[in-house]
């Protein structure tokens, strides 16, 4: 996947949007900006396949030698597969942070809850504003 | 957000090089580079490099200078030979930990004696404060020489071979905490045989105007041994791998030396200094809470403030934790009642609602080999 082709949470997640029989289906991750900025990965904890989640809820939470932080669902939906590989492969995030280090996949159920996220363009802005 | 924070004289070279500029006791200093783990494996492996410009530094000349001192901290200074440093605790009158601090006692080209004390920046007004306080009517000039110097840290393996070139004063030959005057790029510095890694190494006071010119020529050095600069988050990681207490997390003014385990460095005997009746005794207070370190299963990092407990019972927290690179496994450091103080035994840590177990285990975590 490239970067620019997908969405973003202001939170740091990305979201690939794919049709399944009429509904989408959310595959999400974290961008490299935040992998750069977490350095350091020595524990995931991945979300529940099942759950139900809203978008901005904490659903799992990424921890680095420094700190602690919550993983946010991008989308409002049910968690329908995680990457159970990824725990014990957390230097994925650093090789391939779109691609091998997909997190979760989620099926939307409210549609609404894709407004808020960001283009490519967009999120790249509001990293420049934050790294500076 | 490091707007209105002092800057050591490295500040521009942190910010340059990719240093992560966070405020530490109103300070800008850098959290790391690229990676904390890279940098702490090359402390222990190699060489690692770290501006520690923003610990307070104090002269203290004059011929009551030795009087003073020796009735402030919980160590005898009378007595100590030009060349030699002493870790030593600055206590209040009910034994509770002020400041953990080094002091040195140093000769000048002429001969002439005079003291050095290095305080953790957090406590510098403080402890500047305390001494202008209990000088009285003593024959001392104070100087505060933080601004005017800067202070590197040069630690592991290889951190000896990297400074030789640049000192007159050969680190080698100095003993483990011993420092001497040395001429250093054309300037005047104090080179210790000291750090706060668990590694070999030294540390340079330098004047601020050298700073960098050292500082660069050190960076250089180390690149061919595979070190590099590292920040204060290594230096965190390193310090906590070495047992070694963090003022503001394992000493405050509420903890007593023993209780920390620092007895070695409190002496009593025909001594004046504040404190030191209350510490007469709280060293035979066996029940006080003890610090003890833990070693968890899993990957998840116990952090400052997470609750310890034998059962359902709380018993403590942690002061400092984090994932020990050397170890490969969280550890944290707390307090706890003595008999959960000790190797083996085990207590919960709750892990933001999970409870995970920890094993009791001998200090440090680290010790180097050689």
């Amino acid at each position: 996947m490239q970067p620019q082709d997908l969405l973003y949470a202001k939170t740091h997640e990305w979201t690939h949007l794919a049709e399944e029989d009429g509904t989408k289906i959310a595959t999400v991750g974290i961008s490299h900006f935040a992998v750069e900025a977490l350095t350091d990965l020595v524990y995931l904890e991945l979300p529940e396949v099942g759950r139900q989640v809203k978008a901005g809820e904490s659903f799992g939470e990424i921890e680095s030698v420094k700190a602690v932080s919550d993983l946010y669902s991008p989308v409002t939906g049910e968690v329908l597969e995680v990457n159970r590989a990824l725990p014990d492969n957390l230097g994925l995030f650093q090789d391939d942070p779109y691609g091998e280090a997909w997190i979760a996949k989620i099926r939307v159920t409210d549609e609404a809850s894709l407004r808020d996220l960001l283009d490519h363009n967009a999120y790249e802005k509001q990293c420049a504003e934050e790294g500076h | 957000m490091t707007g209105n924070l002092a800057h050591t004289p490295l500040f521009e070279w942190h910010a340059t090089h990719g240093g992560r500029m966070v405020d530490f006791a109103g300070w800008a200093m850098p959290v790391q580079y690229a990676s904390i783990v890279a940098e702490h494996t090359a402390t222990r492996t190699a060489v690692g490099l770290f501006d520690v410009s923003h610990m307070g530094r104090f002269r203290i000349a004059g011929p009551d200078a030795e009087s003073l001192l020796d009735r402030i901290v919980t160590r005898r200074v009378a007595g100590m030979k030009p060349g030699q440093i002493r870790y030593a605790l600055v206590t209040n009158d009910a034994g509770g930990i002020l400041d953990d601090v080094l002091v040195y006692h140093l000769a000048d080209r002429e001969g002439h004696t005079f003291y050095h004390l290095v305080v953790n920046a957090s406590n510098r007004a403080k402890i500047w404060n305390w001494l202008e306080q209990h000088r009285g009517g003593a024959q001392v000039e104070l100087t505060d020489t933080t601004v005017a110097t800067a202070m590197i840290a040069v630690q592991g393996p290889r951190a000896l071979e990297i400074v030789r070139p640049l000192t007159e004063v050969d680190a080698a030959r100095l003993r483990y905490y011993t420092g001497e005057m040395t001429a250093i790029s054309g300037g005047h510095a104090i080179i210790s045989r000291t750090g706060y890694t668990g590694e070999d190494g030294c540390e340079l006071i330098v004047p601020a105007s050298a700073a960098l010119e050292i500082w660069e020529r050190l960076e250089n050095a180390a690149g061919q041994f595979g070190g590099m600069a590292a920040g204060l988050g290594a230096r965190d990681t390193l310090r906590l791998e070495a047992a070694m207490p963090l003022y503001g997390h394992e000493l405050n003014e509420d903890i007593q030396p023993f209780q920390a385990g620092l007895g070695f460095a409190v002496d009593l005997e025909q001594r004046t200094f504040p404190g030191r009746d209350a510490l007469a005794t709280l060293r035979d207070d066996v029940r006080a809470p003890r610090r003890a370190g833990w070693k968890l299963s899993g990957k998840r990092v116990p952090r400052e403030g997470y609750p310890l407990l034998a059962g359902d019972e709380p018993v403590g927290h942690v002061t400092s934790g984090t994932f020990s690179p050397t170890l490969g496994a969280p550890i944290a450091m707390g307090y706890v009642r003595p008999d959960l103080a000790v190797a083996h035994t085990s207590v919960m840590i709750d892990v933001r609602g999970t409870r995970v177990p920890a094993q009791c285990v001998s200090l440090p975590f680290y010790r180097r080999t050689s």
